[in-house]
C-alpha cells in the first residue's frame, strides 16, 4: 500500500473527498516521514506540530460539515522560512531574525490557511534567499534526499528536499533569481515561478523586489498547478500584483502539444552546461517534436550578460530593502553608545558573509559616480533581454532549456567561489529579468544518480500554455524514481 | 581589469562595523565579482530605455477605506527595546 506521505496532492483530495482517508491521516504520514527523514535532511527550521494538528483537525471538520474551501483543504504543505507567518518563528535563516514572530501572516500565507491547508512548518534557506545551495543559512545546511553529502540547491532548499522526501505534500518558496527552479531540480521535483505579480508579496521578506516572486514545489505539474491557484491573485497590499483576469491553470493539462511552437535556447546549450543535461534536454525536445510540437532553435543573444546584469540589480535591490534591518524596530540588536554604532554593529553581527557581500556591492553599484556604470548599465541590459525574449515569442509559443549547469553538487564545493556558485542560475536568471513565468520538471537521473531538470518557459501570464507542456513533458519523461530515504524507510 | 573599490567608504555607507581584515577581505571579493559583472558595460546600449520594473502599471491605488492594522501593542511587541509606547534607541545626537 502507498504511504499517504507520498500521494500527490490531486489523488489525496480525491480520497479525503470520498472520506476514504482523513486529513489527520495525512498529517500523521507527514508527521512520520519528518521523523524519519529530518536528522538526515535538515530541511525544515520550524516543524509546528501543535498548529498543523489543529488545522487538519479543522479541516476534517469542515469536510464533515460539507465545506470545501478547495483542493488544498487539508493537505500538508510546508512554507520557506522568509514568508511571514502570524505567532511562528520567521527567521529567512537569519541570526538578524533569530527569534522574530511576525505579528501578521503574508497574503499567500493567509490564502493557504483560507484554503484549508494544513501548514507543516517552515523550510531552510540561504540567509535572506541570497544563495544556491542553503550554505549561506545562519542555522545549518539543508542536505539533498538522493545524497545527503550534497546540496538540495537554493535558496529554497528545504521547500525543495521536503517535498522531494515526502516531508510535505508541496510547498512554496520564493524565486529570485532560480531560488525555486535550481533546488527543484537538483531534488527532482516540480519548482514553478509564476508571472511577476501574480502572487502577492506582501509578507515575503523583501530581497531584490523588482525579481522576487512566491511559487510552488510540488511532485507534480497538476500539484504545482493547484498551489498556485490556492495563492495567486490581486492584493492591495501590494501595489505591484496584477490587477487582471487569468485562467484556471490546471485546466488544459491533457491537451498535449500538438501544434505547440516550441523554441529551444541556444545561449543555455553550450559548453558550460554539463553534457549529460544537455544530452537530456535534447531529447525531451525530441520526444516533444514527436509528440507533436514543432520544435525550432532560438536565440536569446543578451541573455549571455543576464548574470552579469542580475549580480548588479538585485544587489542593489538587496541593499535598499535590508536597510530596514537596523535594530530599531524589530530583530536582533547589538548595544551601542549611538544609534549609528549600533546600527553598524547589529548589522555587522546579523547578517552572514554572503548577505554582507551582496549589501556592499549593491551599495557600491548605487553610489554616486557609479550609478550610471553599473546599475543603470544594467538595467539596460534588462531591457535588451527584454527585448530578445519578446522577439523569440513572436515565433514560439514556450521556450526550453535546461534549468541548471550542473546536478546536484557535493557541500562545500562553491562555497569560496562566489563566482562558480553564482553560476548555477545561469538559466533561470533570463525568466526573473523578464518577469516571465517558468517551471522546472524532472526529466531524468544521471550516471551518479542525481535528478536533472528541465527549463519551460512562457511570455508573462502564459502560465496556463506553461503548465500544458509542461505536464506532456511530465508524460514523456516518465520520471518516477524517489529518493532512497523516501521509499526504505523500514528498512534502513 | 580588477574594479577599484574605497570598501571602507562602502561599508560606512552601508552601516556595517567591519574590521579591516574583513574589509580587505571583502574588497578583494567584490572586486572579483564587479570586474564579472562588468561585462555589462561591453553590450551597447544607446538609445535603450532602462528596465527598472518588469510591470507597466502606475498609480496602483486601492479605495480610500480605513481598515484596521497593528496596534500599538502588537507593533512595539518584537521591538529590541521599547518605553512609552514608543521604539528606543541609544543617543543620535554627539555629545552635547
Amino acid at each position: 500500500m502507498t504511504d499517504l506521505a507520498d500521494l500527490s496532492i490531486a489523488e489525496a483530495g480525491r480520497q479525503l473527498r470520498a472520506g476514504d482517508i482523513t486529513s489527520i491521516d495525512l498529517w500523521e504520514a507527514t508527521v512520520t516521514r519528518i521523523a524519519y527523514t529530518e536528522p538526515h535532511l535538515h530541511a525544515f527550521l520550524t516543524v509546528d506540530r501543535d498548529g498543523a494538528r489543529a488545522a487538519a483537525h479543522a479541516a476534517d471538520a469542515a469536510f464533515k460539515a460539507g465545506e470545501d474551501a478547495g483542493p488544498l483543504q487539508g493537505i500538508p504543505i510546508a512554507l520557506k522560512d522568509n514568508m511571514c507567518t502570524k505567532g511562528l518563528a520567521t527567521t529567512a535563516s537569519s541570526r538578524m531574525l533569530e527569534g522574530w514572530v511576525p505579528p501578521y501572516d503574508g497574503t499567500a500565507v493567509a490564502k493557504l490557511r483560507a484554503g484549508g491547508a494544513v501548514l507543516v512548518g517552515k523550510t531552510n534557506l540561504d540567509e535572506f534567499a541570497m544563495g544556491s545551495s542553503t550554505e549561506n543559512s545562519a542555522f545549518g545546511t539543508s542536505r539533498n534526499p538522493w545524497d545527503t553529502n550534497r546540496v538540495p540547491g537554493g535558496s529554497s532548499g528545504g521547500s525543495a528536499g521536503s517535498v522531494a522526501a515526502g516531508a510535505a505534500m508541496g510547498a512554496f518558496g520564493s524565486d529570485t533569481g532560480g531560488s525555486i527552479r535550481q533546488p527543484a531540480a537538483l531534488c527532482g521535483v516540480v519548482g514553478m515561478k509564476p508571472t511577476y505579480g501574480l502572487v502577492s508579496r506582501y509578507g515575503l521578506i523583501a530581497f531584490a523586489s523588482s525579481l522576487d516572486q512566491i511559487g510552488p514545489f510540488a511532485r507534480s505539474v497538476e500539484d504545482a498547478a493547484l498551489l498556485l491557484e490556492g495563492v495567486a491573485g490581486h492584493d492591495i497590499h501590494d501595489a505591484t500584483s496584477y490587477r487582471g483576469e487569468y485562467p484556471t491553470f490546471s485546466d488544459g493539462l491533457d491537451l498535449g502539444v500538438k501544434g505547440l511552437r516550441v523554441g529551444i535556447v541556444k545561449e543555455l546549450m553550450v559548453d558550460a552546461i554539463d553534457s549529460e543535461i544537455r544530452s537530456a534536454s535534447r531529447a525531451m525536445a525530441d520526444k516533444l517534436a514527436d509528440a507533436g510540437a514543432d520544435v525550432v532553435e532560438v536565440s536569446l543573444p543578451s541573455s549571455e550578460y543576464a548574470l552579469s546584469a542580475y549580480y548588479l540589480i538585485a544587489p542593489a535591490e538587496c541593499s535598499a530593502n535590508l536597510a530596514r534591518l537596523d535594530g530599531v524596530r524589530y530583530g536582533n540588536r547589538v548595544p551601542a553608545d549611538t544609534t549609528d554604532e549600533m546600527m553598524a554593529k547589529t548589522r555587522a553581527a546579523g547578517f552572514g558573509p554572503e548577505v554582507i557581500r551582496r549589501i556592499l556591492l549593491g551599495t557600491y553599484a548605487l553610489s554616486a559616480g557609479y550609478y550610471d556604470a553599473f546599475y543603470g548599465q544594467a538595467q539596460r541590459v534588462r531591457t535588451l533581454v527584454r527585448q530578445d525574449f519578446a522577439k523569440a515569442y513572436e515565433h514560439t509559443d514556450v521556450l526550453i532549456s535546461p534549468t541548471t549547469p550542473t546536478t546536484a553538487f557535493e557541500i562545500g564545493a562553491k562555497t569560496d567561489d562566489p563566482i562558480a556558485m553564482y553560476y548555477s542560475d545561469v538559466c533561470t536568471i533570463p525568466s526573473n529579468l523578464a518577469g516571465d513565468p517558468s517551471i522546472s520538471v524532472p526529466v531524468g537521473l544521471d550516471t551518479q544518480g542525481l535528478p536533472i531538470g528541465f527549463q519551460i518557459m512562457a511570455p508573462a501570464l502564459g502560465e496556463s500554455t506553461l503548465f500544458r507542456a509542461a505536464a506532456e513533458v511530465e508524460r514523456l519523461a516518465e520520471f518516477t524514481a524517489r529518493p532512497l530515504l523516501a521509499v526504505s524507510k523500514e528498512t534502513v | 581589469m580588477p574594479v577599484d573599490i574605497d570598501i571602507a567608504k562602502v561599508a560606512h555607507l552601508a552601516r556595517i562595523d567591519l574590521s579591516a581584515e574583513e574589509l580587505a577581505q571583502y574588497g578583494a571579493q567584490l572586486s572579483v565579482i564587479l570586474e564579472y559583472a562588468e561585462r555589462v558595460s561591453s553590450l551597447p546600449t544607446e538609445g535603450v530605455e532602462p528596465t527598472s520594473h518588469p510591470l507597466p502599471a502606475t498609480n496602483a491605488f486601492r479605495p480610500d477605506v480605513v481598515t484596521p492594522s497593528l496596534t500599538n501593542e502588537e507593533a512595539l511587541a518584537m521591538a529590541p527595546e521599547a518605553e512609552d509606547g514608543y521604539f528606543r534607541v541609544p543617543r543620535i545626537l554627539g555629545e552635547p
